[in-house]
């Protein structure tokens, strides 16, 4: 009996470990094969020279150059997105709702995270802190972060949409439309109440700023020096924790089951005995837990936070869990990797291919553009199953 | 004592609905009622009371059982002649006039496509920015600044078109806003509802996006800093002339050309908002407003009645579309000013939360949510931030827990707070009463339908009666 129990652990991590290599190594591989065919395409071009006057490089070489560190941006990046999708892909798969507050519910994680770190820093307590100890406290605010989001998200289910169940589709969204905007000014009022501004900057503490040198290469004769943040590690590492703990959670455990069966067929799982609501609200407080550690690991990586600053990156990541196939855990994993990865190339080759007309600033609408093609295309998403419409 | 009170109160309300339900009776109340916040305003020109006690008086005009000729006559003479002249006495209401106006053609246009198709538009503001740049782009010198980089000035002082022809933009941008309508609609139209309003969302951010990052390779949008001046249409002298020998006397002061702008445009408005009100109700029992309907109360059904899905999606979009293209282009012309901020997600939410407010479907719904809105969304909420301000300079307490008002932050600005409101409005209103304030006909001859229903047949929805029950 013992033997089974490890033989599922072992498969339900190493499953989804297993996944996330091939997910990253796959788009990576495109994406980097997409752009160099793309500079060899157009090196006999006006655009070849203005690369070349630009940047002292010739297209092919600066796209190369420049290739692995837009890489481990990318990677990063897409962690964040992966994780803000799962909350929305949880409640979707539960409820077929579109949790549109869910973006608030990462704002008020990143908040309460940057809040204590501040205060802890007001005590003088990060200064003085060792390595190890700045681990611990950055540990303490992202779990912070997580209880608070998660509880704040299951209040609103209870009051804003609980209410609501049974309703039209439009009519719930709605109401988590009217939410998300309450409570993005509702943060904004309690912090510029108690500290008289609205957006926080995170401090500095620890040695999340250091860059790691990974390796020294050598590509066409330019010597590229290959780093990474620490930051961009810790975010990495935490985003794929939870990833490989929710897929224990849902796929291995008794909790994970009853939501899986509440998701499948409300009335029967009701009548199997199990309690309905708690599921929801549990999927509600897992969903938000995750957004809350999400919008501290996104605190951490960016380090400036405002009210609405779970706007974008909650389109984008619902945009990911729409690429994946909503619904499905897998599936947000993949399209928050493949939403980072392409908005990190566009930002960064776009303005260059373009010879400067459209720059990082259209990143925005080619996720909004990856939408709009995918629900054409293929509604259900990259892994969804096909699901006909529910009369 | 109170008992008694209530009692005799309650007994005097039943009275006066008796007595108001002969048309007679409640010609002569409406007239007086609207006689007193008529002279109130007009005497009291800065009381926000005496303003609200006016504009509710067209709340009574709806409701009073008179006959429909009567209604017409006193709401033309009060939209034509009364709110002009009290807007014209305190210029702050000509303002806020002028945005209910403008809000309520808008929310009309949005109940359209939500009320009636049921598709949930998010980024309708994109329509409405699609006719403000049409006219901007055209009525202003931009055209002389296209290889420019922004912030030049123009080689030549005269505007690249006649300032008249504004009334042929109005009607271009009726066809370009539907065309993008359409051109949106064509690929997203087969979402379903939730889906269809996430990328509606994305597609207001990406024409706000396009708006503000235009001004490269060709400027055409002039980026953030927005086109200005644009053009408003030549007055005719004569007729400003006539207006002031009239409307002098009756204000106390010389009417301004701006003054006499910000009239023009108000009346602009409203009649979008009669050619909205005419449109949608030769549309409500024809055979497109029927297929609407159909649509959004299931679609799969629709289909197997043989209604043409997808066409009928597009038209309901590229109505709604043009009547905020139209609007864009009087916004530019008022403003003479457009920037891609005024066209974000948020406006795009409070003219929902207008519609959802007054009631989807329901066209006095839309114009009354927007009234509601926007006066406590300028009114209100200012004279609380104002309230708010004086108290700070003031030595009150808040007497139990002994709060200084002066250490009040003064930060807690309520009228920087619409988002707050917005948010309570859209959760409110779909908990406790999501047919809206004035729910559509329609809907109401539904809702007692489904009451009927309930009586007799309990077993209705068991499906969610089992879900809900299991706590």
């Amino acid at each position: 009996m013992r033997r089974i129990d490890v033989l599922t652990f072992l498969r339900e991590v190493l499953r989804p470990l297993g996944q996330i290599i091939i997910f990253v190594l796959i788009s990576s591989a495109t994406l980097s094969l997409v752009v160099l065919l793309l500079s060899l395409i157009l090196r006999g071009t006006p655009v070849n020279a203005m690369t070349l006057e630009k940047y002292g490089t010739d297209l092919v070489s600066y796209t190369l150059v420049n290739l692995p560190q837009v890489l481990i941006d990318g990677v990063t990046i897409g962690f964040v997105y992966a994780t803000i999708a799962l909350g929305y892909t949880m409640v979707y798969g539960v409820l077929e709702f579109i949790n549109f507050a869910h973006s608030e519910i990462f704002a008020i994680g990143a908040f309460i995270g940057v809040e204590i770190l501040i205060v802890l820093d007001g005590a003088g307590i990060l200064k003085s802190a060792s390595l190890g100890m700045a681990y611990v406290w950055l540990v303490l605010a992202i779990l912070a972060g997580m209880v608070v989001a998660g509880t704040a998200a299951v209040i609103m289910e209870r009051l804003a949409y609980r209410p609501l169940r049974g309703a039209p589709r439009l009519v719930p969204l709605i109401s988590a439309i009217g939410v998300s905007f309450f409570l993005q000014d509702a943060i904004r009022l309690i912090e510029s109440l108690t500290t008289g501004q609205f957006h926080r900057i995170i401090p500095t503490f620890g040695n999340f700023d250091a860059r790691f040198s990974l390796a020294q290469m050598n590509i066409l004769g330019n010597s590229v020096d290959l780093s990474i943040q620490s930051k961009s590690v810790i975010v990495i590492l935490a985003a794929i924790l939870m990833v490989v703990g929710l897929n224990y959670l849902v796929n291995a455990t008794k909790l994970g089951k009853a939501i899986r069966s509440v998701a499948q067929d409300r009335p029967t799982a009701s009548l199997m005995g199990i309690n309905v609501n708690l599921i929801i609200s549990m999927t509600f407080l897992i969903g938000g837990a995750l957004g809350g550690a999400a919008g501290v690991l996104y605190a951490l990586k960016f380090t400036r936070i405002d009210p609405f600053v779970g706007f974008f990156p909650g389109l984008k990541a619902f945009t990911a869990a729409v690429l994946g196939g909503i619904g499905n855990i897998t599936g947000a994993l993949l399209g928050g990797i493949v939403l980072g990865m392409l908005e990190t190339f566009a930002g960064s080759y776009l303005s260059v291919f373009t010879m400067g007309a459209a720059g990082a600033e259209y990143k925005d609408i080619l996720a909004f553009a990856i939408l709009i093609g995918v629900l054409i295309f293929r509604p259900s998403g990259l892994l969804g199953e096909q699901v006909g419409q529910k009369a | 004592m109170l008992l008694k009170l209530s009692l005799w109160l309650s007994k005097m309300l039943a009275a006066a609905r008796q007595w108001l339900k002969q048309s007679k009776n409640a010609s002569i109340f409406i007239l007086v009622y609207l006689g007193v916040g008529f002279l109130w305003t007009y005497l009291s020109p800065r009381a926000l009371v005496a303003f609200l006690f006016f504009i509710s008086s067209a709340l009574w005009l709806y409701y009073l059982p008179l006959s429909g000729r009567f209604k017409l006559i006193v709401g033309i003479s009060m939209m034509l002649v009364l709110i002009p002249i009290t807007g014209v006495r305190n210029i702050s209401y000509l303002d806020v006039i002028f945005q209910i106006s403008v809000f309520a053609a808008l929310a009309s246009g949005l109940n359209i496509v939500v009320g009636f198709a049921g598709l949930l538009d998010l980024g309708y503001v994109a329509f409405y920015a699609v006719g403000a740049y049409t006219w901007a782009i055209f009525g202003s010198q931009q055209m002389y600044l296209l290889h420019s980089i922004p912030g030049t000035s123009p080689p030549t002082p005269d505007f690249f078109l006649p300032a008249d022809a504004f009334y042929l933009f109005v009607f271009l941008a009726i066809i370009v806003a539907a065309i993008t309508g359409i051109l949106l609609g064509l690929p997203v139209l087969r979402l379903r509802g939730d889906y269809l309003a996430i990328v509606t969302l994305g597609f207001g951010e990406v024409i706000r996006v396009l708006a503000n990052n235009l001004d490269k390779p060709i400027n055409l949008t002039n980026g953030p800093q927005g086109i200005t001046p644009i053009q408003r249409p030549t007055l005719p002298e004569p007729v400003l002339n006539v207006f002031r020998a009239i409307m002098n006397p009756i204000v106390g002061h010389n009417i301004s050309q701006k003054e006499f702008y910000d009239l023009f445009f108000y009346l602009a408005a409203l009649s979008v908002i009669v050619v909205v009100i005419l449109v949608v109700r030769r549309l409500d029992d024809s055979n497109i407003g029927r297929a609407w309907i159909a649509i959004r109360e299931d679609e799969t059904a629709a289909i197997a009645m043989g209604i043409p899905l997808v066409r009928m999606k597009l038209a309901a979009f590229a109505t709604g579309a043009s009547f905020a293209g139209a609007m864009g282009v009087l916004f530019a012309a008022s403003r003479t000013f457009v920037s891609p901020e005024s066209f974000s997600f948020m406006q795009s939410i409070g003219v929902l939360s207008m519609v959802i407010l007054g009631g989807l479907g329901s066209i006095p719904g839309a114009i009354v949510g927007a009234a509601v809105v926007i006066i406590l969304n300028l009114q209100v909420l200012q004279e609380l931030s104002l309230y708010l301000n004086q108290l700070r300079q003031s030595d009150a307490v808040i007497p139990i827990i002994n709060f200084a008002w002066k250490n009040l932050s003064s930060q807690l600005d309520p009228a920087k707070y619409q988002r707050l409101l917005f948010g309570i409005i859209l959760i409110l209103m779909m908990i406790y009463r999501p047919a809206g304030l004035i729910p559509a006909e329609r809907r109401k001859r539904e809702l007692k339908r489904e009451e009927n229903d309930a009586v007799n047949d309990p077993e209705a929805d068991t499906g969610e009666e089992l879900g809900n029950g299991a706590a």
